[in-house]
């Protein structure tokens, strides 16, 4: 902690970096190891493009490449009170929120939005893992309420698409609550007669998976989504025994009759279309590259999907 | 009495002399030791006072697993009378570790549905300690189901260390089966009163406990993961149980402050293994009560109010 450490090193620091091609320009795939060009990752919808490895994406990248033009507009969720056990671990509970709001931009561990989908009108919801694990504490119960309230109201289907290591400990109880509390409002859309649609990302996990992610109409997962209740660790340590090859996975929990389908990121867009047009009842879509809904294009913007 | 915790041990102690004094007095009809007994009698009851006047979190948690507390079995066999097992969930299995099937509480025909740990080495193996496969909880459905197209009330007693982390669980789709079991708990047009008993562990207790009332003994426990499962994930370090229970604030009286528990019931001094007809006569008189009350609700106000219920619960975090 001096003069030489805090200044005089992190200039020098930066001046030889410099030199150096920025992080963000380059990542490194984590299955097989190759180094993708950021543009070219992104353009493939941060699909590997040498072993197809899924990578992590954000509600935002998501919504981008779901709704036509990329156009949405958010859906504002109500703020639950801040930290309700004034929970301590190793830090406290609110100096990790803001951690993890620095580090993402992102309020909390979901987003919702309306917007058309293939001229399909909907409401999305994603759930961000890069966000405390995305895990399911009050907000993410409250982002589903409101997912659902307006779907309800709006008479639009919702596709929901689920990443989170679990429950928010952190909140304690009250994350546990969020099982029912989300459940209500899967109720609310079946009960108006509403398709809700589950795009299963990896990881999701614990409660998550034990409430709003299994109740779906249809399910759909991403290839080599980790999907369970009970981590493959735990089980693991509980019975003692190595797991077979691919335990857990999306391909399995389809073998194993826990899924409709597991696609591939190119195709999830179109079928979702394809699946949603069809449990409303519309005709087919309009194959190809849509121009941005109408009514809403009130600035022409050029497609991004050319 | 014979199993003590580990924060009783002194209390063994002394309660061990006593017995002792009163064997060879026994034994040895001329020795007089009754005053000596006593008091060592009223040492113990002071020092049982004084040990549970100021539980931690983490001496809850021990005392709601304390194997000698009541289980399922000993409330259904001590407050429910015609008790009708049905088995199975009509797809593939019967699981043991859940109790269920019609009986009658105060001549009231109802549905009952529990977690039953076993009370010793072999029924502790054939109920898998408590902890539910899915086919635990797909029996729950067809019982709620049952209980929903007849008017009859369901009573469900929730004990479990969670739902079993298995192969074979997960294969069978363990979350799938837990959600579906929460789904049917908020559909169901009946009254719906659940009382946990002693552990309410995470997914495996919300599925049976998504109730018009949830109605815990005083020291039980509720929580989203165990006190040595969180310590591991935060702390990094199984060891830290104790600060873990602290802050996840699993007691009864802490989710009675948030809104999730809608009664605490007194448990006797020295916890529910003390007086075990004293705890389980209690408990049926609150389900008594509870049940008259939720009878003059109409079944869709009843739904209504438990959906509305669940949506409003933790908006004042610990103020509620």
């Amino acid at each position: 902690m001096n003069w030489i450490s805090n200044y005089v090193r992190p200039t020098i620091n930066s001046l030889f970096s410099r030199r150096e091609v920025p992080d963000n320009l380059w990542s490194k795939c984590k299955e097989c190891g190759t180094m993708l060009f950021h543009r070219e990752l992104t353009e493939n919808l941060n699909v590997c493009t040498s072993c197809d490895h899924h990578m992590a994406m954000t509600p935002r990248e998501r919504f981008a490449n779901l709704f036509d033009g990329g156009i949405f507009s958010e859906i504002s969720v109500p703020t639950p009170i801040a930290d309700p056990l004034t929970f301590k671990d190793q830090k406290k509970y609110p100096d990790r929120m803001k951690t993890a709001q620095k580090t993402t931009g992102e309020a909390e561990a979901m987003l919702v939005a309306k917007g058309d989908m293939g001229r399909t009108p909907v409401v999305a919801a994603a759930q961000d893992f890069s966000f405390m694990g995305g895990s399911m504490g009050m907000y993410v119960g409250n982002a589903i309420i409101a997912a659902a309230q307006e779907a309800v109201k709006t008479k639009r289907p919702l596709i929901l698409f689920s990443a989170a290591g679990g429950a928010r400990m952190q909140e304690g109880i009250l994350s546990l609550m969020q099982m029912p509390r989300t459940t209500v409002a899967v109720q609310m859309l079946k009960e108006a007669g509403l398709p809700y649609i589950v795009v299963l990302t990896h990881p999701t996990t614990g409660g998550v998976t034990a409430s709003y992610a299994m109740l779906g109409d249809v399910h759909i997962a991403e290839p080599n989504a980790l999907i369970c209740f009970a981590g493959p660790r735990v089980i693991a340590q509980t019975i003692g025994e190595k797991l077979p090859e691919g335990f857990q996975r999306a391909e399995y929990l389809l073998d194993h009759g826990m899924l409709d389908r597991v696609t591939h990121r190119k195709n999830m867009r179109e079928e979702l279309i394809t699946v949603t047009r069809m449990l409303l009842g519309l005709s087919p879509a309009i194959k190809g590259d849509l121009p941005a809904p109408v009514e809403k294009a009130k600035k022409p913007k050029p497609d991004p999907e050319k | 009495m014979n199993n003590y915790l580990e924060f009783e041990k002194p209390l063994a102690e002394i309660e061990g002399k006593a017995e002792e004094l009163r064997a060879m007095a026994r034994a040895n009809e001329e020795m007089d030791i009754e005053k000596e007994a006593a008091a060592l009698d009223k040492k113990a009851e002071a020092l049982l006072k004084e040990l549970y006047e100021n539980l931690t979190p983490w001496r809850k948690c021990q005392i709601a697993r304390h194997p000698d507390r009541p289980h399922c079995k000993d409330y259904i066999e001590t407050l429910f009378t015609e008790y009708t097992p049905l088995a199975g969930d009509r797809n593939f299995a019967d699981d043991h570790a859940v109790m269920g099937g019609l009986a009658r509480i105060g001549g009231t025909p109802v549905v009952i549905i529990g977690h039953e740990k076993g009370h010793n080495t072999k029924t502790r193996i054939e109920r898998n300690f408590g902890m539910a496969r899915p086919e635990g909880y797909r029996k729950a459905i067809r019982l709620m189901e049952l209980a929903d197209k007849f008017g009859l009330p369901i009573i469900s007693l929730v004990d479990t260390a969670g739902a079993y982390p298995g192969k074979g669980a997960e294969e069978r789709g363990q979350s799938e089966a837990i959600a579906r079991s929460t789904e049917k708990c908020l559909q169901v047009k009946v009254p719906f009163i659940s009382v946990i008993i002693g552990e309410g562990g995470s997914g495996g207790a919300v599925a049976f406990a998504t109730a018009d009332r949830v109605v815990m003994l005083e020291h039980s426990t509720y929580a989203v993961i165990s006190p040595e499962g969180c310590a591991s994930i935060l702390w990094k370090d199984a060891e830290k149980m104790r600060e873990a229970a602290e802050a996840l604030r699993l007691t009864a009286q802490d989710l009675e402050k948030l809104g999730v528990a809608d009664r605490v019931l007194p448990e006797p001094l020295g916890g529910a293994q003390r007086d075990r007809a004293g705890t389980m006569a209690s408990v049926g008189k609150e389900i008594e009560t509870l049940l008259k009350e939720l009878k003059q609700k109409k079944p869709d106000q009843l739904r209504k109010e438990r959906r509305q219920k669940y949506l409003d619960i933790g908006a004042k975090g610990l103020a509620a």
